[in-house]
């Protein structure tokens, strides 16, 4: 997994709520068995007509918004687990989801995936929307060793919260599966004091 | 301390606590199937570790696959190399897999509790979010991604934080022609598809008690939908009855001691939930959906809300214009033109049952196209045994091979763009059976009276 410290970057507005991730990457483009290449389905019905012609009113397909930060409405990634869905994302550029609601699995997948679930309030959501919608270069800097969403142009800083064990692994580019083969000892000790073993 | 079933079950599968307030948990039991797991074998491999415990993993090939003709190969290339690429990890690495053309091949969540793998007080996963389904059992049971899916398969654990825990208490009766399904989708039209994000929830009350193991799984199955983690139900005398004699179910000495184990989970009196929710089951109706979330929920003979919070309206108007549908409109007399009956959530014996006693002697409405893809091989098996498959064919109803089907229409089983599909499954996103479909979910009866009557109706004037 890359690291992440920082990051730099305008947003893309999608002020849609409860996006599930059937439209992130719909079930027919899960059928590659690699991670690679999903970024080219990322909203794929929505962002295509059924011949592949990009519809001009989706945000991605509008040159005035561009960057790795993607400003979504409330309850990103409900639906399945498909960690494609963070994959298709980040292999489309994305960095940083902001959002004032993630879906628990796909909170995890994303994280797991190495990119940032950054989770505001509902207030502040509509506050970035406003900026981002406004001007498509707005840029924002996110700092993730401060935990800090900090806006130059008005100068706006907003605090988010992160589980403190998965900044860390985010920051070095860690992921579990390290830390649970570490773990065997103990798990091979937690199976020989089973005392049921079905 | 009173302790929750969710606390007890999950205490007991605590490695260790490990740092910033997590807890390594073991996993009793992992299933995989063709669509999550490829990347996680590649992960084993490129890692070099082996595969911890092969015994406690189960696999099959359900998302993928065709419902017609299984005993041909795959004729669909990625389809087919993906269900291979399955087959050849599963032989490589030493798991048993039940595919394709296996007796025991089937939808993996039905699979897990018909074949008893499925058992109270045990913690399962799946690369799946309806893995929840296994928690009717009394199970810790919750889906998972990828990454994840290679940790199971690496160390049989999972790092994980402990979800606050909610109870929702469905009390009383419920009314003819409302059944597991309508529960449910009433309830997270209540609570919302984001309404239980962040919790487990156990489903509680006598309405629930008084399902069969089937219902449960049905309700059990659809705890995603508003964002649970999972959700479960305290194992009783109906758990006992199912599990007992399955093939992978406990035996003899070890049947008594399970259950002896098994009658100890429950929560305890005066156990304090971080929420709470109550409900009178007399008060659920059938139930529909006429948009794009299985939060957007109403009675069958109700209206779409014509008033919604201001800063929802976007969301919903899009999701009503997807839909072809009005604010403050009745779906009664809306014509449909497909009825699909599988999924793991309505796919089981019961579900088809239901389905073969209301259409026995009826005819599907002509321009209805009605399938009925069984969630398992023992479920189109028993359901052949019971005559149910001459029922549905004189009536119109094709019974398919099992499989996910048009439940994500992966296979060729897709509704076509516009067109309206009354479907037993659990989501009705955009383009979920395909792009541009249009689903509404209900129960396996409402299906069935659809195809018939060739519209929506109000199905408590057309009950046998
Ligand atoms: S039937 Fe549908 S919901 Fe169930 S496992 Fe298959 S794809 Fe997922």
């Amino acid at each position: 997994m890359e690291k992440f410290q920082t990051l730099h970057s305008a947003a893309v507005p999608l002020p849609l709520e409860n996006i599930d991730t059937d439209q992130i990457i719909p079930a027919r483009f899960l059928k590659a068995t690699t991670r690679e290449g999903f970024g080219e389905n990322l909203f794929r019905d929505w962002r295509f007509d059924a011949d592949g012609t990009p519809k001009p009113d989706f945000v991605l397909n509008n040159p005035a918004y561009d960057g790795q930060i993607l400003l979504a409405g409330k309850n990103f990634g409900c639906g399945s687990s498909r960690e494609h869905a963070a994959w298709a994302l980040y292999d489309a550029g994305f960095r940083v989801v902001i959002s004032s609601y993630f879906a628990d699995i796909f909170r995890g997948n994303a994280l797991n995936t190495g990119l940032l679930p950054l989770q505001v309030t509902d207030a502040e959501l509509a506050r970035l929307f406003a900026l981002a919608e406004k001007d498509g270069d707005t840029q924002f800097v996110v700092n993730l060793p401060e935990q800090t969403l900090h806006v130059p142009a008005t100068g706006e800083s907003f605090h988010f919260d992160i589980d403190a064990y998965k900044k860390e692994c985010l920051m070095n580019g860690y992921d579990d599966i390290d830390y649970l083969v570490s773990q065997k000892p103990a798990i091979e000790a937690y199976e020989s004091n089973r005392t049921w073993s079905w | 301390m009173p302790k929750s079933l969710f606390d007890k079950i999950w205490e007991a599968h605590v490695v260790k606590a490990a740092p910033g307030g997590l807890d390594i948990v073991y996993i009793d039991r992992h299933l995989i199937h063709e669509v999550t797991s490829p990347q996680a074998f590649d992960e084993l491999e490129a890692r070099d570790l082996p595969l911890f415990r092969p015994a406690r993993i189960l696999a099959t090939a359900d998302h993928n696959v065709p419902t017609r003709n299984q005993h041909l190969p795959i004729a669909e290339q990625l389809s087919r190399s993906q269900v291979d690429k399955l087959t050849a990890n599963c032989t490589k690495y030493g798991v048993e897999l039940y595919g394709l053309g296996h007796a025991r091949q089937g939808i993996v969540h039905v699979i897990g509790p018909e074949l008893g793998l499925t058992l109270p007080g045990t913690t399962i996963v799946c690369g799946d979010s309806h893995t929840s389904t296994h928690g009717a059992f009394g199970a810790v049971a919750f889906g998972i991604g990828t990454s994840q899916v290679a940790q199971v398969m690496a160390t049989q654990c999972l790092l994980l934080s402990r979800p606050r825990r909610m109870r929702i208490t469905v009390d009383g009766e419920l009314q003819p022609g409302v059944t597991a399904k309508d529960l449910i989708l009433y309830v997270i039209a209540q609570l919302g598809t984001g309404g239980a994000t962040g919790y487990f929830v156990e489903y509680a009350g006598s309405a629930v008690r008084g399902l069969s193991m089937e219902g449960r799984m049905t309700v059990c199955n659809m705890s995603i939908e508003m964002g649970a983690r999972g959700g479960l139900i305290a194992p009783d005398e109906t758990t006992f009855a199912y599990v007992e004699g399955r093939p992978y179910a406990p035996k003899e000495a070890a049947w008594d001691q399970a259950v002896a184990y098994w009658q100890t989970l429950y929560s305890d009196e005066d156990t304090v939930f971080d929420a709470e929710h109550r409900f009178d089951a007399a008060a659920i109706p059938p139930m529909i959906t006429y948009g794009t979330n299985p939060g957007m929920g109403i009675a069958l003979n109700g209206h779409i809300p014509s008033e919604v919070p201001a800063g929802e309206a976007d969301s919903f108007d899009k999701s009503l214009q997807y839909m072809g549908f009005q604010r403050g409109e009745s779906l009664l007399g809306k014509e449909i033109n497909y009825v699909f009956i599988g999924s793991c959530t309505n796919s089981r014996i019961e579900d088809l049952r239901a389905v073969a006693a209301y259409v026995r002697g009826k005819q599907k409405a002509g321009h209805v196209e009605a399938i009925i893809v069984p969630g398992s091989k023992q479920v189109e098996q028993q359901a052949i045994a019971e005559g149910l498959d001459r029922i549905l064919a004189e009536a119109g109803f094709e019974l398919r091979e099992p499989g996910c089907s048009a439940c994500l229409a992966m296979n060729e089983d897709k509704i076509p763009a516009g067109a309206y599909c009354v479907a037993t499954s659990n989501r009705n996103f955009e383009g979920r059976q395909g792009p541009g479909s249009r689903t509404l979910l209900a129960s396996p009866l409402v299906a069935a009276i659809t195809a018939v009557q060739g519209r929506i109706v109000d199905i408590t004037q057309y009950l046998n």
